[in-house]
């Protein structure tokens, strides 16, 4: 039992601070995003959303550190993406990163085995290494399933077992590419309150990417609506003051969904009107 | 109440015992090899009886042979020294033609720079390389064995290749934020993904090795399925040629279903997901 209280206090540890300074990404020719300055407080769930290629995603990437660090490579960040007051050079445990493509867990692995992988990087053995593993598969709902494989799986139970895995190793900041954009609209439901427990359980800094605007209203604090690319930016930020847990059936969740509707119409239709030209 | 009773179909009666037996895949199966055994085996004799044993020795000219020919003892030696050359020449292959494949799947600038060499070999056929590999490796063993690794190694590195490039970028960039190195990466995420290429990579080559240990032999092999063959021939024996073909064909039967099992036994996680 101590084992188990010392890896829930450890995870409580407060999540870090996310700043992106005047950023630009440019992979060849194409701008992808240009001139973006955002900053994310600690412990602070933000969702982006956006008309689809508007580089949400390359954001996310610029943060979990995917993306080079030289001037002149493709994709490379230009400007400063700063975590914890400190320059991303490249990935790293603090950062956990779970997207919307289960082909990111390794299918040769049991759910168990999967969760062990961070952790035994980590130097993490024995009973330890146990009781860690037991806890945050118990903590995502998966204790029945432990020792099954990802094709054994249902897509929600997957993206749980990409959350257990990120979880393990006890990250301060959590980035999330869409995970919930391959579910059906009830395993959606579901897992949104799952992200939400998580996320106060852990006290991470969160940044959700999405494509469903009562998504991002129900999990963020702030909700940022991006420009269409190339070129993409920073069109407007939301302060979500909604109680939660939150209900998107509420007056003030649909006054605000017709804001963020017009928001993202505007941009789609930009660039439809660009792609006519 | 009654009415459940009369809803019964007279398909689900009682089946007569070739329908149960029918029914069961491993007796099925059975019965249909056995059935094909036999008709191959009509039509060989049918031939056979047409041209005679010098041109085209019927089965029972073959079984006659294959007893000669097993209890002098070369059957055996000579199915052992092609094993063996097959076994170690292909086992070479595995050994540098996996890591080359990894090292090469990684890198691009390795890719690029062997990729020449890789797609030329592979068109040379290893019969070419006959009297090279005797030239520079002797009459002995060593020239037969590099020939079968040769014949292995090209098609093992271009599947492996083939299964590095495959590995969804994903796993590599979760495995980068779970705080797996360069290193980590290749052992704990590159090669358990690229395993199913690698496999079938290893399959095809041993099939290669099996087409290349006869023309291996063809020179200064005392024993030696090959050799069996070539010396044949100056016997004009042609039901010792048919000994030879058949204990080859079931000798590479046999490997495969090695191969097949050992996989499903041994590497079955890394091969059946998806």
């Amino acid at each position: 039992m101590s084992a188990l209280q010392a890896v829930s206090a450890s995870s409580g540890a407060a999540g870090h601070s996310i700043e992106f300074r005047n950023v630009s990404i440019r992979f060849n020719s194409f701008d992808a995003v240009s001139g973006v300055s955002l900053r994310i407080q600690p412990g602070e769930f933000v969702c982006l959303i956006g008309p689809s290629g508007c580089g949400k995603s390359t954001l996310l990437s610029a943060a979990a550190g995917f993306l080079g660090t030289r001037g002149d490579a493709p994709g490379a960040v230009e400007g400063e993406v700063l975590v914890n007051g400190e320059r991303v050079r490249g990935p790293d445990i603090s950062r956990g990163v779970v997207f919307q493509s289960s082909e990111a867990l390794f299918p040769w692995r049991t759910v168990r085995e999967n969760v062990a992988f961070g952790p035994r990087i980590r130097g993490v053995r024995g009973g330890e290494l146990r009781d860690l593993i037991d806890y945050y598969i118990a903590l995502v709902g998966l204790d029945h399933a432990a020792d099954r494989f990802p094709s054994q799986l249902s897509g929600g139970m997957r993206q749980r077992v990409q959350l257990a895995r990120v979880l393990a190793n006890q990250p301060r900041v959590i980035l999330m590419d869409e995970p919930l954009g391959a579910l059906d609209a009830q395993t959606r439901s579901v897992m949104q309150r799952e992200i939400e427990r998580l996320w106060q359980e852990t006290q991470c800094t969160m940044v959700f990417v999405t494509h469903d605007l009562d998504e991002a209203i129900k999990l963020g604090d702030r909700v940022v609506t991006m420009t269409a690319g190339p070129g993409a930016g920073i069109k407007s930020i939301y302060d979500i003051k909604l109680e939660r847990p939150r209900d998107e059936t509420t007056p003030a969740a649909i006054e605000l969904h017709r804001a963020l509707r017009d928001d993202v119409a505007e941009e789609v239709l930009k660039t439809l009107r660009s792609q006519r030209r | 109440m009654t009415m459940e009773v009369n809803r019964t179909y007279p398909v689900n009666g009682p089946k007569a015992w070739y329908q149960r037996w029918w029914a069961v895949q491993p007796v099925r199966s059975t019965v249909i090899f056995a059935l094909s055994l036999a008709i191959g085996l009509v039509v060989w004799q049918l031939i056979s009886i047409k041209y005679g044993v010098y041109f085209f020795p019927s089965p029972s000219e073959t079984w006659i042979a294959f007893k000669e020919l097993a209890q002098d003892g070369s059957l055996a030696t000579s199915t052992i020294d092609s094993a063996r050359r097959i076994l170690v020449g292909w086992g070479l292959g595995l050994v540098v033609g996996i890591p080359i494949g990894l090292v090469m799947g990684r890198f691009g600038f390795v890719r690029q720079l062997l990729d020449p060499y890789i797609e030329f070999f592979r068109f040379v056929p290893p019969i070419s390389f006959v009297t090279l590999a005797i030239i520079w490796f002797g009459v002995g063993e060593a020239s037969k064995v590099v020939l079968i690794f040769y014949t292995s190694v090209f098609i093992v590195t271009i599947s492996t290749i083939a299964g590095v490039l495959a590995v969804d970028p994903l796993k590599v960039r979760a495995a980068a934020s779970l705080g797996a190195g360069p290193l980590r990466t290749m052992f704990l995420v590159i090669i358990p993904a690229s395993i199913p290429e690698i496999v079938t990579g290893a399959r095809l080559a041993m099939g290669n090795s099996f087409l290349t240990i006869v023309s291996a032999e063809i020179v200064a092999a005392q024993h030696g399925l090959g050799a069996l063959i070539w010396k044949s021939r100056n016997y004009g024996r042609t039901e010792w040629v048919f000994v030879g073909i058949i204990t080859l064909g079931i000798l590479g039967f046999l490997f495969d279903r090695i191969i097949r099992v050992a996989v499903r036994r041994g590497l079955a996680r890394y091969v059946n997901h998806g």
